[in-house]
């Protein structure tokens, strides 16, 4: 361990509800108590992507979460996979944190944590969708930002990867550390083997509060506030046909009447 | 009067369309300004001038374009720090959301995502469930971050011009860290998935990424076509992130979209809603999608693909 080229990675996690179940409010927010919790597929790509690098260049792949006390089963689905440590924040004052808090708690935990060569994060959450979480969290720790990446080139040294574009790509580069954001697509997410899942219970996890990052409630408050939620103005169902051999055709004469052929 | 700042990202020389259509928007809400920064930025702003920004601060340093997100946000901030603007507009485009997301850090403001409606300088709508739902925030900082969603507004010139105001300000070295040192572009024969007046789109109900070929084969015979996918086929790796139609992703508007093996997940539904007419084929009938669909059918789309083609043809004569 400790050779000069080992990486040191740090990879976000977030426990989301399951996307395959309906989503739920609860008064002004996301429902997530109760609410059959999985590790973020899109984190999935991240994880892999730091056990890659690890891999090929040696060092360390560790878990940072935020969330409450359940999300530690998308720290303990990331160890399993192969990270080696894990550390989830959790406090009472984070319920219902924006992406500017998530960032500043987040950058917090992985100054404590470590010094790192290398962030790892997901484009966006499943749940949440904002995508905006990794960008600021790069400005809170003075790191550059290589988002959008699709495929990673190198980790030597510095960094060098293909960013998405809306019509192509474009390839950059940047001495490390920094901060990447990976679509899906950058790899194939392995999954936990039994053996992993027997490993990952043993492996070293930490959970800390807001004082244990030495931040208050202030620091974290929550500053959107909802004046008002209302139902949309739904499209109407139109016809729904089942396909007696003559749907195709159907479909032709749609195309036909709204002139696009 | 409010002052409304809009970030107009500039590409190849010229103004991407988003920002043109947050002016609009822009222009109603107070007095536009707008903020260019890269090659071809001066020129620009006749463009953004013709839209109702009333001061364009420009600058054509190639280091906007050179490197991502740092410098941008850098100035972006000196920026604001100087003119102390009420609220900062960006589209949801893969730059913007960077330099967004750390303006929201060196603020210290909260940035709102995925809005799809302003109502005043201080309250934003959103989207939530597929869009069934609207969401209406109080905007908190200074000045306001919102990240708009592509095509929520409209573009209309309005005739005016713009005084441009040149952007002297100094980058430092620590700030030029992650450099495109390579362009690449993806030749596509058809039209932009988010101009195109016919979109259709796959989801995992084509069962594998080979079937996609049937949807550019349609795309060809139908003609000014452009093919897009749901996140699940992304995710899969089937087809790059680029062709990802939803809240996240591309939205579009076509004339006639043409959802092929969907179930209809919100996070896809956000992306495409708005198209003038909907056709969607699911071999189960519950599926979300014909409930805003104009027209649904249930059956095998692998089955039903290649008829159409055919179908199609023969209609074209």
């Amino acid at each position: 361990m400790d050779k000069e080229d080992d990486l040191n990675i740090a990879v976000c996690v977030k426990h989301i509800p399951d996307p395959n179940l309906p989503g739920e409010m609860e008064g002004e927010r996301l429902k997530r108590e109760g609410v059959q919790g999985v590790l973020d597929p899109g984190d999935e790509f991240g994880v892999e992507a730091g056990l890659q690098l690890k891999e090929a260049h040696g060092g360390e792949v560790t878990l940072v979460s935020m969330g409450p006390a359940t999300a530690m089963e998308a720290v303990r689905r990331g160890l399993s996979m192969g990270a080696d440590k894990g550390v989830l924040v959790t406090d009472e004052n984070l319920a219902g944190a924006d992406a500017l808090t998530t960032a500043r708690v987040l950058a917090a935990a992985i100054t404590k944590a470590g010094e790192f060569d290398l962030v790892i994060a997901g484009v966006e959450s499943t749940d949440g969708y904002t995508g905006t979480m990794p960008s600021t969290l790069a400005e809170f720790l003075s790191l550059p930002q290589l988002t959008f990446v699709k495929k990673i080139e190198g980790a030597e040294g510095s960094i060098k990867i293909d960013r998405q574009t809306t019509d192509g790509y474009h390839v950059v580069e940047s001495p490390l550390p920094a901060l990447i954001t990976v679509t899906a697509g950058v790899n194939e997410p392995r999954y936990a083997s039994f053996k992993g899942i027997m490993a990952a219970k043993k492996k070293p996890v930490e959970q800390w509060s807001l004082a244990d990052l030495e931040l208050s409630g202030d620091d974290v408050k929550v500053n959107q506030n909802i004046a008002n939620i209302a139902k949309a103005t739904e499209r109407k169902a139109g016809e729904v046909v089942e396909d007696d051999g003559s749907g195709a055709a159907r479909i032709a004469d749609f195309l036909k009447e709204a002139k696009v052929i | 009067m409010s002052k409304v700042w809009v970030f107009a990202e500039i590409h190849d020389g010229g103004v991407d369309s988003s920002a043109l259509e947050i002016l609009a928007k822009a222009r109603e809400l107070g007095d536009a300004e707008a903020v260019a920064l890269g090659p071809g930025a001066t020129d620009a702003a006749k463009e953004l001038g013709e839209h109702g920004a009333t001061t364009v601060f420009a600058s054509d340093d190639e280091v906007y374009s050179d490197y991502v997100a740092q410098p941008a946000a850098e100035a972006l901030h000196q920026l604001v720090q100087q003119h102390s603007p009420d609220l900062v507009l960006f589209a949801t485009n893969y730059d913007s959301r960077d330099i967004a997301g750390r303006l929201s850090a060196k603020t210290g403001s909260t940035l709102m995502s995925n809005v799809s409606e302003i109502l005043d300088v201080d309250t934003a709508q959103t989207q939530v469930f597929g869009g069934s739902t609207l969401v209406d925030v109080k905007l908190e900082g200074s000045p306001k971050l919102v990240l708009v969603r592509p095509k929520s507004f409209e573009a209309s010139p309005a005739g005016g011009s713009a005084e441009v105001v040149p952007v002297t300000v100094e980058i430092a070295d620590e700030l030029k860290k992650a450099k495109r040192v390579e362009r690449h572009v993806e030749e596509t024969s058809g039209p932009k998935l988010e101009e195109a007046p016919v979109v259709i789109s796959g989801g995992r109900g084509l069962q594998e990424p080979g079937n996609f070929e049937l949807l550019d084969q349609l795309a060809q015979t139908i003609g000014n076509t452009a093919v897009g996918a749901t996140r699940a086929v992304v995710d899969s790796g089937w087809v790059p992130y680029a062709m990802q139609i939803g809240q996240t992703g591309t939205t579009v508007k076509p004339n006639v979209y043409l959802a092929f093996g969907i179930s209809g997940a919100t996070q896809h539904i956000v992306g495409m809603k708005g198209a003038k007419k909907i056709v969607a084929i699911n071999k189960d009938e519950e599926a979300p999608i014909f409930q805003i669909a104009d027209l649904g059918i249930v059956g095998d789309v692998l089955k039903i693909l290649p008829q159409l083609i055919d179908e199609v043809k023969s209609r074209k004569g």
